[in-house]
């Protein structure tokens, strides 16, 4: 069977349905995607899930300084997302932006070793964690700033339009980010403007410990974007497929110019918050019940349900990703560190 | 009149002002952001959501914009709000309704009303939080009239600044270093407070003065014993508050020793150092001066991630050590 790869978005969708090979009728967005996309997307998501255990190892151990918020449960939404950008096409993400960075493309050496503080790490060892970025795919940094992203998204894509590129602009942000008057303010310009912006509100029922019921007004955040005059969809960001999906719906009609959609993506974070987080907000059986929905386990079963992957495959994408990642951290313990007289290196360009 | 006086640590100490003037005044409410069951993110409010509930120990959303503001309309109208904001890098989402809301509307009305209103801010390096979360941006707010800044230093300072804060009719911004959260030292039980704008000696010495805020304090003092080895005694002062500042101590001490050191976290230039200076540069104490003022402040770059290069972007005790010595030299 004919599969594509995804070439950023500009691809039409297949016209013909693709069979799998079992005969079965695939999601029309398996179809477009195509077989080495989703393996490409499984690898990108177990990447994740190890890199993340990797980094909280690799904490305990003291290796690594400071916080960290992981996105254990969310790879989906993050990989999901991304499927249907091209490197030049932009993200901003947050202070829980691993998963996104790696959905991204980014090399997990280079953001391990800025993890250790490394001069080879994605900010050259200053900003650690909470400001990770890759430039060259697009990844405009996370944020210390729960908010912080949404209005350089809208700047970033009215640059866009200004400059008469196809590019695209996706803006994760956690729920808690709705609350900010940057996402107010930020959705309404980029509506006025119609500008190709997609707002992936990542929906994982807390911010820190309140609740969305304790902080947000509206049952869904989506129900935000009658405010501002754009579409509002919800997603099981656990749904790999859905996301995609979505994804697919927004940037496509970002890139014809229509102008911003909302989408809230309902997930869940496994861990805690961050790393001082006693989980007292909410009980074991609820993260128990979610640990029930693992969405790489879940989209693992549906490719090999319709015969898109192997066992054995399935197997080899696994040990794929753990050698990367085993040589990531290798790569980034063995990099050297910053030069202390370099402190001041990078505030101004000359 | 004796209150027993236990180890608390500044956290504690904190908690415990806060439950004091809960106990006392049903006005005093508790504002931030995951203050409640979570404890705060550095675990200051504790327990205390379940002594005082989710009304007075009020979870607000992820809004610092809009929850500061609401802490100014309930502290004009009868209410004694204390605002916590979870890292005192997020001061500037707020900044509006600080700067020109709280300290201002007492001046615009004409005294027709007061905002009597406290805000604690967690501020200071040295936890690998990096640029957005390690900022020192206490001289941002000591700029504002309208409102007063205080950075204490010790357990028995901080409860003391926090009562003296709450019964103050204006604004007052609490800068806790959040190194200092866990040192613990003698708090007495009960009520007491610590007055606003007065600085503290903690060490008497005769040759060089060394004002120092907040953590600085600590590694100035572990520098001057330092110092005394070599036959140095250094007079080590206390900054405390910034907005209004004691500078009648410092000029002082100036007389006595000749020579000043500046130490606090804050980016050196533009900030305390030079408002310090410039206030000895002013004052009968200049004739005194018989080296150049020094100044010790944070480095001219935001803090960066790479620990030893956080350690390096702001004074620490050798850093202290080496600049005492150097102007000491040939000077004693
Ligand atoms: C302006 C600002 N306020 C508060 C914080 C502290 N903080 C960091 S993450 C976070 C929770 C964010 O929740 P959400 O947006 O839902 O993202 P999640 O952590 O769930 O991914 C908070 C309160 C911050 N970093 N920035
Ligand atoms: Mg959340």
């Amino acid at each position: 069977m004919t599969m594509q790869v995804t070439d950023g978005g500009r691809a039409q969708p297949t016209p013909v349905p693709v069979q799998a090979d079992g005969g079965s009728n695939l999601p029309a967005i398996y179809q477009r995607l195509g077989r080495d996309a989703l393996r490409d997307a499984l690898k990108k998501m177990h990447l994740i899930r190890l890199f993340e255990e990797g980094a909280e190892k690799a904490y305990m151990r003291g290796l690594i300084h400071g916080t960290m918020h992981l996105s254990i449960g969310q790879e989906a939404s993050a990989v999901g997302t991304c499927m249907p950008l091209s490197d030049a096409d932009y993200i901003t993400s947050t202070h829980r932006g691993h998963g996104h960075c790696i959905a991204k493309g980014a090399d997990v050496g280079r953001m391990f070793a800025e993890f250790f503080g490394k001069e080879t790490g994605y900010c050259h060892g200053r900003g650690g964690s909470m400001h990770i970025a890759d430039v060259a795919k697009g990844n405009l940094g996370a944020n210390g700033i729960v908010g912080g992203g949404i209005p350089i998204a809208v700047g970033a894509a009215l640059s866009a339009k200004r400059r008469k590129t196809t590019q695209v602009v996706v803006s994760f942000f956690g729920d808690g980010a709705n609350n900010e008057g940057a996402f107010h303010e930020a959705l309404n310009m980029a509506s006025v403007w119609k500008l190709p912006v997609v707002f992936v509100c990542e929906n994982n029922r807390y911010g820190m410990s309140t609740s969305t019921e304790r902080s947000t007004a509206v049952a869904n955040v989506a129900d935000r974007a009658v405010a501002y005059a754009m579409p509002g969809v919800i997603v099981d960001g656990n749904d790999f497929a859905a996301v995609a999906q979505a994804s697919f719906d927004a940037v496509d009609r970002a890139r014809r110019g229509e102008g911003p959609t909302l989408i809230e993506s309902k997930t869940y974070r496994i861990r805690g918050h961050s790393r001082s987080d006693r989980n007292r907000y909410r009980t074991k059986e609820e993260i128990e019940e979610w640990r029930g929905r693992d969405p790489i386990v879940a989209f693992e079963k549906e490719l090999l349900d319709l015969g898109l992957l192997t066992r054995d495959e399935s197997e080899a994408v696994r040990a794929e990703a753990e050698r990367e990642i085993e040589a990531a951290i290798n790569f980034a313990a063995e990099s050297p560190a910053p030069p202390l007289k370099d402190l001041t290196r990078f505030v101004y360009s000359n | 009149m004796d209150a027993a006086v236990r180890e608390l640590s500044y956290a504690q100490a904190i908690q415990e002002a806060m439950a004091i003037a809960m106990e006392a005044d049903e006005n005093v409410i508790l504002m931030g952001e995951d203050i409640g069951v979570y404890g705060g993110a550095f675990q200051v409010t504790g327990d205390l959501v379940h002594r005082f509930g989710e009304d007075r120990v009020m979870d607000t959303p992820i809004s610092e914009l809009g929850g500061a503001g609401v802490a100014v309309g309930a502290a004009l109208t009868g209410l004694k709000p204390i605002f916590e904001f979870q890292f005192s890098d997020f001061a500037t989402l707020a900044m509006e309704q600080i700067v020109n809301q709280a300290a201002k509307i007492r001046y615009m009305l004409g005294g027709e009303v007061s905002v009597p209103l406290v805000m604690r801010f967690p501020a200071g390096s040295g936890t690998g939080a990096a640029a957005q979360h390690s900022q020192s941006l206490e001289a941002w707010l000591a700029h504002v009239p309208g409102l007063k800044v205080v950075q204490p230093s010790t357990p028995y300072d901080v409860k003391g600044l926090l009562l003296a804060a709450i019964a103050d009719p204006d604004p007052v911004m609490i800068f806790e270093h959040k190194l200092l959260y866990k040192m613990k030292g003698p708090v007495p039980e009960g009520s007491y407070t610590v007055p606003i704008g007065k600085a503290e000696i903690r060490r008497q010495g005769s040759h060089v003065t060394i004002v120092a805020t907040a953590i600085m304090v600590h590694r100035a003092l572990e520098a001057a014993i330092e110092l005394a080895k070599d036959g140095i005694e250094a007079e080590v002062i206390d900054l405390r508050s910034l907005r209004p500042m004691d500078t009648g101590t410092i000029i002082e001490s100036v007389k006595k020793t000749g020579k000043l050191i500046c130490v606090y976290e804050g980016v050196k230039t533009l900030g305390i150092g030079a408002e310090i200076s410039a206030a000895i540069a002013e004052s009968e104490a200049f004739d005194y001066l018989d080296a150049p003022i020094l100044r010790l402040g944070g480095a001219e770059c935001p803090i960066p991630y790479n620990p030893d290069l956080e350690k390096t972007a702001v004074p620490q005790v050798d850093t202290i050590l080496a600049a005492a010595r150097s102007l000491l030299a040939g000077r004693l």
